[in-house]
């Protein structure tokens, strides 16, 4: 039942990851999804028909914050995370929207 | 030649009016420098935690029981994963497996004066995007956080749209409703309500959806109406062509009328959902729920229909009247103190409209005090002041809120009143004018306009006209 990823498997979720892998990791990263999927096959081995999905590890719900503003100007210790900046914005490469 | 109908189908999101954001305790509010309503959470640091604010939840729950939804009590968020820099974090968390709200409808008035019911497919929680400034010259764009994490709401429809007008129907009834909720002030131009609208056109009678598009970056109802008009010629003219639609993202230009296909993130618009492990699910109890929708406001409809019959205003100035919160508010609050509703519907529907419109304002920026308005209305009540004086004053309410009890006293504007005062002016008139007695009593009634006018000019405008009018007669008569 050994899982088999694809080239193209590979390439795609590189690019949804963006990451760029030298020969011999793409040898390795193959090794470790095959691996994954088998052990997620072995998982789906077990009948959880009448299971209900679990949403979250633990037994809480219903953590809430109220609606109370706590100021701080943060944007020095924001900025300071920042690998370029021009006055108060964060610079990235250009991005241009739609066309 | 085939006939087309167009199939419409709305993405709305909304941005709720919370002090702060969706997780995090930094202020929503606008103007600030860039990124100074920023923290650890909504810049996307790594070992930050996000904890959901209650007020989220709660407008949530208040716009799908407004709209007729069904609440989902147990709920959850997930993680839409993305790169593009406006979303510091690479993912959004938003809700994609149990939204918030489901299967809801609201009624809409169509053109023909009919009703028609827009399904709401769901409604779902989310966090804003950063904003990213471009500059036509430089290698780079410039990102500001400050929205980051804004609460949104999204409101999805049902494909029951048909045509523009319905769209714009649709639109006007969710901010209604959301703005008498308090939930958003829905502000279109100002991007706290913006509209996808997906368009599919299919032959008249078909059973099967045609190929739909998205289309972006509408700014307004006109906007919204131009683009369904010129995406809808778009695509009949492929299909008359035996071209395919292609299934995509458009981008509207208002300016050209024209729209263009977006490229695309990346490749591929694979968002690898999965539940959002550092949020805890929400259970929404029955009591909680009962809780919101006892606080549920007044809503426009019912509004209206109490205008009609608790005040007895007629259909239209109800309509108008509760077609905008802030307005409502102000006609409930003035008739309050004077108990003159219709007085109080007629400034406002009137004068405060017409000066509104000049000065090109919306009725949020209408800043007079529902008390002096009442005031006026009882000075013209008490005829302490005539129309045109009660005009000129209330100019000056509507600019200055100004208290026009003052401002009738110091300006010596209360009309003539005092009978014996008048009755000397006038006899005065009549005895200056002898050709004008002489016409009138000659049977042209018409004379006694002139010497209206004459009275009024002597009294500076301040005489109850109804008053002179009586006097004249009387002393004509004679």
């Amino acid at each position: 039942m050994a899982n088999v990823i694809s080239d193209e498997t590979l390439e795609y979720v590189g690019i949804l990851a963006k990451l760029e892998l030298a020969d011999d990791e793409k040898q390795r990263a193959k090794k470790d999804m095959e691996e994954m999927l088998d052990y997620i096959d072995k998982l789906n081995e077990l009948d959880t028909s009448n299971v209900e999905p679990m949403s979250h590890v633990f037994p809480v719900n219903n953590v809430f914050r109220e609606d109370e503003v706590v100021e701080r100007d943060g944007h020095e210790e924001t900025l300071a995370n920042a690998p370029e900046r021009n006055g108060n914005s964060f610079v990235v490469p250009k991005t241009i929207v739609g066309d | 030649m085939k006939q087309f109908e167009t199939v419409i189908g709305l993405e709305v999101h909304v941005e709720l009016a919370t002090k702060t954001k969706i997780f995090c305790s930094c202020s929503t509010a606008f103007g600030g420098a860039p990124n100074s309503h920023t923290c650890p959470v909504c810049t996307g640091m790594p070992g930050s935690l996000p904890v959901l604010n209650k007020k989220v939840v709660e407008y949530a729950v208040a716009v799908g029981l407004a709209t007729n939804c069904t609440i989902t009590q147990n709920c959850k968020f997930d993680r839409k994963n993305y790169f593009y820099p406006d979303n510091p974090q690479n993912y959004q968390i938003s809700q994609l497996y149990l939204p918030i709200c489901r299967n809801g409808a609201v009624e809409i008035e169509t053109p023909d004066g009919g009703k028609k019911t827009v399904g709401i497919h769901e409604i779902h929680m989310e966090e804003d995007a950063g904003k990213l400034v471009h500059d036509d010259w430089g290698e780079n764009s410039l990102v500001d956080f400050n929205r980051s994490g804004v609460p949104l709401i999204e409101i999805v429809s049902e494909p029951d749209m048909r045509s523009a007008d319905e769209v714009i129907a649709y639109l006007e009834k969710l901010r209604m409703t959301i703005q008498y909720l308090g939930a958003s002030d829905c502000k279109l131009q100002e991007g706290s309500m913006r509209a996808d609208v997906n368009i599919s056109v299919r032959e008249v009678g078909a059973k099967e959806f045609g190929t739909r598009t998205e289309m972006k970056n509408l700014n307004s109802f006109k906007a919204i109406a131009r683009a369904i008009e010129a995406e809808t010629e778009r695509q009949i003219d492929l299909i008359e062509a035996g071209k395919e639609v292609v299934q995509e993202t458009r981008r509207w230009d208002d300016a050209k009328e024209y729209s263009y296909a977006m490229r695309s993130k990346e490749d591929a618009q694979d968002y690898r959902y999965f539940p959002e492990p550092d949020l805890v699910p929400i259970v929404i109890s029955d009591e909680w729920m009962e809780e919101i929708r006892s606080k549920q406001p007044e809503l426009r409809d019912e509004k209206k229909a109490r205008y009609i019959e608790e005040y007895q205003l007629p259909e239209y100035d109800a309509n108008i009247l509760t077609g905008n919160k802030h307005l409502a508010d102000l006609f409930e609050q003035t008739t309050e103190i004077c108990h003159a509703p219709k007085k109080v519907s007629n400034w406002l529907m009137g004068e405060t409209m017409r000066l509104m419109k000049e000065a090109d304002m919306e009725a949020e920026q209408l800043h007079f005090s529902p008390e002096n308005l009442a005031k006026l209305i009882g000075l013209t009540e008490q005829k302490a002041i005539n129309n045109s004086v009660a005009k000129e004053v209330f100019q000056h309410i509507f600019a200055e809120d100004i208290d026009p009890e003052a401002y009738v006293e110091e300006h010596g504007l209360k009309t003539v009143a005092d009978d014996g005062q008048l009755r000397g002016t006038i006899e005065k008139i009549v005895a200056d004018n002898p050709q004008s007695v002489e016409d009138y009593r000659a049977g042209k009634k018409k004379a006694i306009g002139f010497l209206v006018g004459q009275t009024m000019k002597a009294t500076q405008g301040k005489a109850d006209p109804g008053m002179v009018n009586r006097i004249l007669t009387e002393l004509l008569e004679q």
